[in-house]
């Protein structure tokens, strides 16, 4: 058995130990006590932990040496958009002169922050095909809400807001799209998939209607299906009155070969942490910018950024936006990255890497299918969907694949997502993995398809080479320990 | 494309082999379903400037930055909810290991136990300044965080009411009114009475329709707010106190949750995290324990394997918008995962000791530039009862005196003349980094601006 770390700095920590040395200084105490009531100064100090640098640094390595990342091998998980995240944009990021600034310092003093994000916003107009953009929202969900909320005020201004109460989603959107609808304040109406995995033209027109303030979409849709019929899609939602939402998780697939703005949707968010490079974080942060098409401006999160000959500045009277949707001006160290990317790439290079990951997606397809079911017949853009129905039936669950893979060094696929296809395995190679990367992958779910056949004991016991096993999530949430837990004898 | 680009693997023989494997003759056939009216053609290609090597994107990159005023050129006398605060290396350090920057949400806990239990930690670690039972491991900021506490609030109390303290941050009102304008209730603010909130007006509008009462610790003008004194205000109502605190300030005053908060968030950028231009920081959220199968976003949960060991997973995700759709909780995926690992290196190093001495320090820093200031005769608005950020008055425009005092080598304030209400009102902050030399001679200069 590997041996791994295995404590928390809680059981770790030691009193006396530090690791930080604070500035000096020669300035008087001044007591809290004389200031403020008793009641208000803390009684017992928390507990935080108390270590050596060193100590410190060994717990942290201990714990990465327990985590995967796009580094460790090959992550594959579907909507998610796992490519490399170059170095240099981490070392950027880094710069004083982006770090370490505030965002309420004087504008004057901020020129080179605010050009930087002035420049990417022109390029995500060219990528996106719109007329505006606001980096203020966090991530994809933030974007979603925010551009829902532009709707709403668009609805409002025509005098529509109350009639026009109901946002349609296909079945096969993310989760991100209806729950954000809701904390807009809208009521939500499932629209569902056709055979071909797509957007059913004679179900979305029987959807539709005075009450509709409008679809949201991800092109191409989570089962990597480009949704062929989006011309005439876009012009049943705008002949009802409703606005087309842009969830450009999937924008990987279609850099320099479309536009959401061609395409005819009058909102879209990108998520800058996946079409655009920069690191996932384990879970964040990302950044996730929204356009609109001009007759929309008005509408934008403020404050925005405009440019007066050399001099960028920010302005905040916009009567009709719908306010700040977070502080400052959005996550802008991700930003940073993300402009450095495209400065990088430009527009050949960003073409190259949407032919290039679709190219991957299709090839893992062709190799893939044979072994498992695939529910969709037609090419797929930047990722795909396996069911894992076949290997059910061998009692061998797509839960369980997913594990075996990680013995073979790999992520998994996003699972049991989409909701529309039983035991989904969704995989997006993304176009930074090579050729041999790819073969390995598939040799690996080939042979555990193999397995499932004859050894399926080997998968639905995966893993076998990780920190832990089988974990049990159901006790987890039955009896949620989810702070630490001082153990008695310790204390 | 001409030449290999250096991101991209795939060479044009790889190209044709998998071509062949797809059984298609060329890329383009992959492309044929856009409509092509949609497609980006000649006419309406995208267009962005040449692609740059490593070397000229550096060189340009370094340009930018180098436009910019930081913490390197100037002493920093500004705070107002961001602050210029020490961050030892090896929160950098730690936050540059690829296995922590480069995944993502822990779908596959087995292979992600080192994240799930450094947000478990992290979890642990808020708790314990907060005073609260169970916290999330992160939001998008502190805004965000508030706003998600206001939509809790609404929902569990079935009210829609929100009353909020005029000694709020200005951004934290304006994107608590985004959130009120997505789930439709109602936002008012309570004024301030002697540089905290007005308890009497509260007693006067706190009734059946309240929801929260929303209260920023300490308040934006740097005034540390009784919350006792407010909890007890609520006593024969159903309304939520909602506690927006500075993390920092919590090494050394009482926590929230002992003062009698139901629901305490805030942002961790004063503890470990960079100013940024004001992203990415990270938003945090503690409720109490009745409170916790409503809370936002992921939330990490300690558990055993199949051989009895333990282990860490996501944990209630019933709650979550990718199981629970509209009904979720909230709509927030991903979150600020790496910021919050930020947070639990610097807190890791700090320490129990050394969190009360940076706070101390800035408390200590702050009331000797207010106190240096009024001997100077430079009029001090704020009382004594502040943490490290207090407001003066100035005689001329703010922004004319910041743009003097950035000649001399400072970042001045943040005028609030329209929050506080008077003319030329500017909020001054004092961390622990700031040398006697920068302070004294920060106050000479803002001494001598009053005196031109």
């Amino acid at each position: 058995m590997t041996v791994t770390y295995d404590h928390l700095l809680f059981e770790i920590s030691k009193k006396g130990r530090r690791a930080y040395s604070l500035p000096e200084s020669s300035v008087e105490k001044t007591e809290l006590a004389s200031v403020l009531p008793s009641h208000l100064l803390r009684e017992e100090p928390a507990e935080l932990p108390e270590l050596s640098e060193l100590q410190v640094m060994r717990h942290y390595t201990g714990l990465s040496n327990k985590n995967f990342g796009i580094e460790t091998g090959f992550y594959p998980l579907g909507s998610c958009t796992m490519k490399y995240n170059p170095k240099i944009n981490e070392d950027i990021a880094r710069y004083s002169g982006f770090a370490n600034i505030h965002p309420l310092q004087p504008e004057k003093s901020a020129q080179g922050a605010l050009q930087l994000m002035h420049q990417l916003e022109n390029s995500l107009k060219e990528v996106t095909g719109m007329d505006a953009i606001s980096l203020q929202p966090a991530a994809g969900a933030q974007g979603e809400w925010a551009g829902l909320l532009i709707f709403k005020a668009y609805h409002e201004a025509n005098g529509e807001g109350d009639q026009r109460r109901k946002i349609l989603v296909p079945d096969s959107a993310h989760g991100t799209n209806p729950a954000s609808a809701v904390v807009a304040g809208y009521d939500v109406v499932e629209i569902k998939s056709n055979e071909d995995g797509r957007v059913g033209v004679d179900a979305l027109k029987a959807a539709v209607g005075p009450d509709t303030a409008g679809l949201m979409l991800t092109n191409p849709n989570t089962l990597g299906l480009f949704e062929v019929d989006i011309v005439e899609i876009a012009e049943i939602v705008h002949e009802a009155g409703g606005l087309l939402y842009y969830d450009g998780a999937n924008a990987n697939a279609i850099l320099g070969k479309s536009t959401p703005g061609e395409m005819g949707f009058d909102v879209v968010h990108l998520n800058l942490h996946k079409t655009f490079s920069t690191p996932h974080g384990g879970g964040g942060p990302g950044s996730g910018p929204i356009g609109v098409k001009a007759y929309l401006t008005d509408f934008m999160p403020s404050p925005r950024i405009e440019k007066d000959g050399d001099y960028y500045k920010l302005t905040d009277n916009h009567p009709q936006s719908i306010g700040r949707v977070k502080g400052y001006y959005g996550n802008f160290g991700v930003n940073v990255r993300a402009y450095s990317y495209i400065r990088t790439m430009g527009a050949e290079g960003l073409q190259q890497v949407s032919e290039d990951a679709v190219l991957h997606a299709n090839y893992l397809r062709a190799r893939l299918s044979p072994y498992y079911d695939t529910p969709f017949s037609s090419h797929c853009k930047h990722e795909f969907v396996l069911s894992g129905n076949r290997q059910k039936k061998l009692g061998v669950r797509t839960a369980d694949i997913a594990k075996r893979l990680l013995d073979y060094g790999f992520y998994s696929p996003t699972v049991y997502f989409p909701l529309i296809v039983d035991e989904a395995l969704m995989i997006e190679p993304t176009e930074t993995e090579a050729k041999e990367t790819l073969d390995a992958f598939a040799d690996a779910l080939i042979e555990i398809a193999k397995d499932a056949e004859t050894n399926p004991e080997l998968v639905t016991g995966a893993p076998h080479t990780k920190a832990v096993k089988r974990l049990d999530e159901v006790t987890a949430a039955r009896k949620p320990i989810v702070i630490y837990q001082k153990a008695h004898d310790n204390s | 494309m001409t030449e290999q680009h250096r991101y991209l693997p795939t060479t044009e023989q790889d190209r044709k082999e998998m071509l062949e494997t797809i059984g298609v003759s060329s890329i383009k056939d992959l492309f044929s379903d856009i409509p092509e009216s949609t497609r980006a053609t000649k006419n309406k290609a995208i267009e962005l400037e040449e692609a740059l090597s490593e070397q000229a994107l550096t060189t340009y990159m370094k340009q930018l930055a180098g436009k910019n005023t930081t913490t390197d050129t100037h002493a920093y006398f500004l705070g107002a909810g961001v602050y210029d605060h020490y961050v030892p290396s090896i929160v950098n350090h730690v936050l540059l290991r690829s296995e922590f920057m480069t995944a993502y949400t822990p779908y596959q806990p087995e292979a992600s136990q080192g994240e799930l239990q450094a947000l478990f930690e992290f979890q642990s670690m808020m708790c314990e300044l907060t005073g609260m039972d169970v916290a999330n491991s992160s939001l998008y900021d502190g805004f965000t965080s508030l706003g998600e506490a206001c939509n809790l609030a609404t929902s569990v109390t079935k009210k829609q009411q929100v009353l909020y303290s005029k000694g709020m941050h200005p951004q934290a009102k304006e994107v608590l009114k985004t959130y009120a304008y997505g789930m439709e209730y109602q936002v008012s603010e309570a004024p301030l009475e002697n540089q905290v909130t007005d308890l009497n007006w509260l007693k006067e509008n706190i009734n059946e329709e309240t929801a929260a009462v929303i209260i920023q610790y300490p308040n934006f003008f740097g005034n540390v707010e009784d919350l006792r004194a407010v909890k007890d205000l609520l006593a024969d109502s159903k309304a939520l106190l909602i506690v927006m605190a500075n993390p920092l300030a919590l090494a050394l005053l009482e926590s929230p949750g002992k003062l009698g908060a139901d629901i305490v968030v805030g942002d961790t950028q004063p503890i470990g995290l960079p100013m940024s231009y004001g992203g990415p920081h990270c938003g945090y959220f503690a409720v109490r324990k009745q409170y916790m199968r409503k809370v936002p976003s992921r939330i990490v949960g300690q558990t055993v394997d199949s051989d009895g060991k333990r282990g860490f997973v996501m944990t209630l995700q019933t709650r979550e918008q990718h199981i629970r759709r509209e009904k979720a909780t909230s709509n927030m995926s991903s979150n600020q995962a790496l910021t919050a690992l930020g947070t639990s290196v610097f807190l890791a190093a700090v320490g129990k000791q050394g969190l009360q001495d940076m706070a101390q320090q800035s408390v200590n820093h702050a009331h000797y530039v207010k106190h240096k200031l009024a001997e100077k005769g430079v009029t001090v608005l704020s009382n004594d009862s502040v943490f490290h950020e207090f407001v003066v008055q100035l005689s001329k425009p703010v922004s004319e005196v910041n743009d003097r005092l950035l000649e001399k080598g400072f970042v001045g304030g943040y005028d609030v003349s329209k929050e506080w209400g008077a003319d030329n009102a500017t909020l001054i902050c004092v961390t622990e980094k700031r040398t006697i030399e920068e302070m004294n001679s920060f106050v000479e200069a803002l001494a001598e601006e009053e005196n031109r």
